[in-house]
């Protein structure tokens, strides 16, 4: 295991669309087959990152204290955040869609938040603790990512089709804009994480 | 540029490793970080072009029929994917609408779109004009597709619904689920053998 060499101490580098590996220059390189600029790692991957999990740390907030949704029934309006949606769900029996909410709209986010926080500091800090365990992490993340977004079309569609005018109707509310923010941010902080950095326990600046 | 088509890096790790013939269904992971390096070619291009057929076939229908229908006191309402991201667009979280209706169906449309034109190409073993731009998109585009999302979100309003009304499943939920398989299949990392149609600059490969 520890004889395979890496593309960095061989001069190489690998196409991030294409995978075409070359030999590595000090130019600006453009892959010779699909044209796509090349990078030894992603550029400015640690602050890019850090800054994207940070607006989505500032607007969990919002995501959680504002309501998603706005429910009428027979004159009576009452509308919810993410968690009296849970709750509500667990006091009527529901609770295995209770479950399925609370992970995608607490648990998923709250992971990521973590674990990228995680990554983050152990990979600005050129650290070698865990590498195997950190590098199943930031996959694991990767594949989490986009399941939170399961709120915002439950709501979405819940919105469409309970239009009963004075009988009952459901409206959307700016809480699931906030919470829709946080997934989209989270994601695009985890595709800005350069998972080799976890690897790159030599201070190197390409 | 020399460019060593032999050799593959770990996109997670960086380190390189000589690639192998690969019997069908193989699958080679980093013996370092345990990411997936490359797999065998699952499907024939026939068999790929006729499911992104059927794709494109159940994208219509997703387009076009309800996922569900709810009724009260004799009123009905029904709503497609399109119809829930529009109520999406109503009041103050209106923006959000934007990316819910590229990731239920934007994405996932164009995807399909790109590999039609891409893998009807590939089958008469031709390169499709503007190819590598085709896949870079297809690249990006991946984890934005959320059809499976969907599918799960229409599953929890059908749950949080029944509570109250009577809630009867359309023909466009099937046409989400059938999207939801052959989406992952269509677009998975192994549709990367396509990046060896394009011309490459014969030059030395030490």
């Amino acid at each position: 295991m520890k004889q395979i060499p890496r593309a960095d101490e061989l001069g190489l580098l690998a196409c991030h669309a294409c995978s075409l590996v070359v030999e590595r220059a000090t130019a600006p390189m453009h892959c010779p087959r699909c044209h796509t600029r090349l990078h030894g790692r992603r550029p400015a991957s640690v602050q890019r990152s850090a800054a994207f999990l940070l607006a989505a740390l500032v607007l969990y907030i919002p995501a959680n204290l504002l309501p998603v949704m706005f429910t009428s029934r027979l004159g009576s309006g009452e509308a919810s955040t993410i968690l009296t949606g849970v709750i509500e769900f667990w006091h009527a029996g529901a609770w295995d869609i209770a479950l399925i909410i609370f992970t995608a709209s607490v648990a998923v986010p709250c992971s990521k938040f973590l674990v990228l926080g995680l990554l983050l500091v152990s990979a600005g800090t050129h650290s070698r603790w865990a590498q195997v365990e950190r590098a199943r992490l930031y996959r694991f993340v990767e594949l989490i990512g986009y399941w939170s977004m399961l709120d915002v079309l439950v709501v979405a569609i819940v919105a469409a089709l309970v239009q009963f005018h004075a009988l009952s109707y459901v409206e959307p509310r700016v809480g699931i804009l906030f919470f829709g923010m946080v997934v989209i941010f989270t994601m695009l902080s985890a595709m800005s994480f350069d998972p080799r950095l976890i690897w790159d326990t030599q201070d190197h600046d390409k | 540029m020399n460019t060593f088509r032999e050799l593959v890096v770990c996109e997670h790790c960086d380190h390189v490793y000589r690639r192998v013939a690969l019997q069908r269904g193989d699958v080679v992971r980093c013996s370092v970080c345990g990411a997936i390096l490359y797999r065998a070619e699952k499907l024939s291009i026939d068999q790929r072009l006729a499911l992104a057929v059927a794709a494109a076939v159940l994208f219509v229908l997703v387009n076009v029929c309800p996922v569900m229908q709810i009724g009260l006191g004799g009123q009905h309402n029904a709503a497609t994917l399109w119809q829930a991201v529009l109520a999406l667009g109503q009041g103050a979280a209106a923006p959000i609408a934007l990316p819910a209706a590229a990731a239920a169906v934007i994405v996932p449309g164009l995807q399909i779109m790109l590999l039609l034109w891409v893998l009807s190409f590939a089958r008469a073993r031709r390169s499709a004009p503007g190819l590598a731009w085709c896949l870079r998109v297809l690249g990006h585009l991946r984890p934005w597709s959320m059809m499976e999302v969907c599918l799960f979100a229409a599953l929890v309003a059908i749950v949080k619904l029944s509570g109250f009304l009577q809630v009867t499943p359309e023909p466009g939920i099937w046409a989400v689920g059938g999207l939801t398989l052959l989406i992952p299949l269509l677009t998975g990392s192994d549709v990367y053998w396509l990046w060896g149609l394009l011309n490459e600059p014969e030059e030395t490969s030490a």
